[in-house]
């Protein structure tokens, strides 16, 4: 019997929140609901089915919880999401990094702004229908490895982690449908959320170049030869193969990708696929869920949502003034590609999340 | 307003969910005579603007509830005009006046309104300014939300030919200031122009007669006052002209179509025969536990700021209402916590998708943004009682001390 714990549920107005603040409600705890309102202007986000903080995804979750039978609210968190995470999203496109905006809003609104005002409110922890497990006090990957959101959380602390619940960490998401559907949940066959919810229509690059505007520039191959124009680096993804518009084909008429953005210079270097390959990763502001490494420590890597976690050695580099300047080495055993600058590395021990650090610089 | 305990008010369940429910404002429990009369009427058939022995009954019981009503309100029956409740009554006095005196004399395109009207109104005039051309000067309030009869005649007097209509609410909805509706009344008609109030608040708290008012149109409903949710009136002065904002049958002179909704009329009127009868007694039972409430919370509180107009009397300000800003906390942290202990009040704002914003009325009468996103409105009603004064009193202290903590905005720097 574990103990009845007040909770604050963040729900999306999706299933999978829904379900998760309906399993922490029927496992005894005492839950009331929130739904975050990230956009000043609703309408202007995603509109539709698919994303979230429109008026309809608020009422969605509004009819959940009262299913459930919780009280529900609605917290703006507008401004900070802007700050945050838009802000933050657009600077670092435009410094030639690639961020993830969900890590990001995991790190500083869900578990910081609305665990915060939570546990100031009297809450002993916030749930969220990601799918990942809590396993004394570690993070760990989800039951169903097709569904694992671990890689979003790994920035969270080990403070953050222990403040967390994810009710659905042991489920398979076709279950969690038809769990909502057994519940009465009206959200039971609502489409999954997608790509960023705060760009309406996907369209990144357009999202972009209306808030950094034009910087054309040039495309080079990798011995510095001009093959090509672009319009702004930020509109490039390191390992990116669509869209690059070159002239010219390659001689060898292999296809090229995105090698290298550098801002500095604005140029976009474009090369062959096995050029990709990383083999060494410099990453900062690392956060620590698991165990601080003091040693050498054999781990998996992992630089995608959904990409491969391959066996590495970390190396932590302590600075004098503060644990968030240190800098971790990450020496891949098999080498990964597509690693950009502005992603996290996460570290697993297993299944269990022992930290993540933005990536800085990566080599062969 | 007797010595029970919350949650046992006299009607089982009444004030289930929440045992102490302080939010008349928004909507008080039906009485039980009302309950009786709708019931009664609901198993019958008959259309009141059919002809046959069917639709006679019902005609009858519709234009007997309308002459009850009038008497309750001191109209004249013929000036009853049955709505959709509240929102659609403002709606219609202030487009039908607007296009009707504008059709009169195209000069007459400008309307004046307090700005601290409910949104029913605000909005209404808003639309007309964006899609009829219609231009908007909100009166300003004082601290206490007040529209001085001064303030209007200046406005009116920058020219006067050019008004269409004045809107000003009987008493308001948030931080229960009571507007001098007579004088601003006898102000407009010095310049032969029309004036509306929204008398949804005062019905029932405040001795309310259309005829001493001097108004030319006001806004009631029902479910302020111990009647049905979705009924309402425009109160219209018989030689006022109004465009219709719906169309249709040519039901209530023409001016709002749509088959009258019997049992809700019926409900209407018990209700609001009640609310006459009963309004002195009534006034000074509200006002005995709001005088209570607010002496306490301020003894408990110390740097608590009352809202609305600090003469606690009827002249200016509903019995029935008490306005808290609590320096440094958010509304809806104070909301959530109270709710948690079973106490249900409001924000008294407005929201927008469900996201509280800083009250329009609270900006208007000078309160600084920060002060104003910490208010609550608590609301007596007919079911109120000492002990749910007595719960409020209990529970503020812990909920302030943890909405501080929590903090404006709910986040860390």
């Amino acid at each position: 019997m574990t103990a009845r714990l007040k909770v604050l549920a963040a729900m999306s107005g999706g299933v999978d929140s829904a379900v998760a603040a309906a399993r922490a409600h029927e496992a005894g705890h005492d839950v009331t609901g929130v739904h975050l309102a990230l956009s000043s202007n609703p309408a202007s986000y995603r509109s539709g089915a698919r994303g979230c903080c429109t008026r309809e995804d608020a009422h969605d979750a509004r009819r959940a919880a009262d299913v459930i039978g919780i009280p529900f609210y609605v917290w703006d968190l507008a401004a900070r999401f802007h700050e945050d995470v838009v802000e933050d999203f657009v600077a670092e496109y435009a410094a030639g990094r690639t961020p993830n905006p969900c890590l990001r809003c995991n790190e500083k609104i869900k578990f910081a702004a609305v665990l915060d005002r939570a546990v100031a409110l009297g809450f002993d922890a916030v749930c969220t229908g990601h799918y990942a497990r809590l396993e004394d006090g570690r993070l760990h990957r989800a039951a169903d490895d097709d569904k694992d959101q671990s890689y979003v959380l790994g920035v969270l602390d080990a403070a953050q982690v222990a403040r967390a619940m994810f009710p659905l960490g042991d489920t398979a998401k076709s279950g969690v449908r038809a769990e909502a559907e057994r519940r009465g949940l009206a959200v039971a066959d609502k489409p999954d959320s997608h790509d960023i919810c705060f760009i309406a229509d996907g369209d990144t690059r357009a999202f972009l170049s209306g808030r950094i505007g034009s910087r054309p520039g040039a495309i080079v191959d990798h011995a510095g030869t001009p093959v090509g124009r672009h319009d702004g680096s930020y509109g490039f993804t390191i390992g990116q193969r669509r869209g690059l518009r070159l002239g010219r084909p390659a001689a060898d008429g292999r296809p090229r990708y995105v090698l290298d953005i550098s801002p500095v210079t604005n140029t976009v270097t474009v090369g062959p696929a096995e050029q990709l390959d990383v083999r060494s990763i410099t990453a900062v502001r690392p956060r620590w869920s698991g165990p601080v490494p003091t040693a050498p420590l054999e781990c998996l890597a992992q630089v995608r949502a959904h990409g491969e976690a391959v066996p590495a050695v970390a190396v932590r580099d302590a600075q004098d003034s503060d644990e968030t300047e240190d800098i971790v080495t990450v020496e891949l055993r098999s080498p990964l590609r597509g690693v950009a600058p502005g992603q996290a590395v996460v570290l697993y021990d297993g299944t269990a999340v022992v930290g993540a650090a933005t990536i800085s610089a990566a080599r062969p | 307003m007797t010595d029970s305990q919350p949650g046992t008010s006299p009607v089982p369940g009444r004030s289930e969910p929440g045992s102490v429910y302080l939010d008349h404002a928004a909507t008080t429990p039906m009485l039980p005579e009302v309950v009786e009369a709708v019931t009664d009427r609901l198993t019958t058939v008959g259309n009141p603007s059919s002809l046959h022995a069917n639709g006679r009954a019902a005609r009858r019981v519709v234009e007997e509830s309308r002459e009850s009503l009038a008497q309750s309100l001191g109209s004249r029956p013929s000036e009853v005009l049955f709505t959709g409740g509240g929102t659609e009554a403002d709606n219609l006095a202030v487009k039908g006046l607007y296009w009707s005196r504008r059709a009169e004399d195209p000069r007459r395109c400008r309307i004046l309104a307090s700005a601290v009207e409910h949104h029913a109104v605000m909005d209404s005039v808003l639309w007309l300014a964006q899609h009829e051309r219609a231009g908007v000067e909100w009166l300003p309030v004082d601290a206490a939300g007040r529209v001085a009869p001064e303030t209007l005649a200046a406005a009116i007097e920058t020219d006067p030919h050019s008004v269409a209509l004045v809107s000003v609410m009987w008493a308001n909805n948030e931080v229960g200031t009571v507007q001098p509706v007579t004088e601003l009344a006898e102000t407009a008609h010095r310049y032969g122009i029309p004036i509306h109030a929204d008398a949804v608040q005062a019905v029932g708290q405040l001795p309310v007669d259309f005829a001493a008012s001097g108004l030319d149109a006001m806004t009631v409903t029902g479910h302020k006052i111990g009647g049905p949710l979705g009924i309402g009136a425009l109160v219209l002065g018989r030689t006022l002209d109004l465009t219709p904002v719906l169309h249709g049958g040519g039901q209530e002179r023409d001016v709002r179509s749509g088959t009258l909704d019997t049992p809700s009329i019926v409900g209407f009127a018990t209700a609001a025969e009640i609310a006459a009868k009963t309004q002195p007694e009534r006034g000074a039972g509200l006002k005995a536990l709001r005088d209570d409430l607010v002496e306490r919370v301020r003894r408990a509180v110390p740097d608590v700021v009352l809202g609305g107009d600090p003469h606690l009397d009827p002249d200016h300000r509903l019995p029935g209402n008490a306005h808290f800003s609590f320096p440094g906390c958010e509304g809806d942290a104070l909301l959530l916590l109270l709710d948690a202990r079973g106490i249900a009040c409001s924000t008294g704002s407005a929201c927008s998708a469900g996201v509280p914003q800083p009250s329009h009325v609270l900006l208007a009468m000078g309160v600084p943004e920060d002060l104003a996103r910490g208010s609550l409105r608590f609301s007596f009603g007919h079911t109120s009682t000492q002990a749910d004064v007595d719960a409020v009193v209990e529970a503020i202290v812990p909920v302030v001390e943890r909405a501080r903590r929590a903090g404006q905005n709910g986040t860390r720097a």
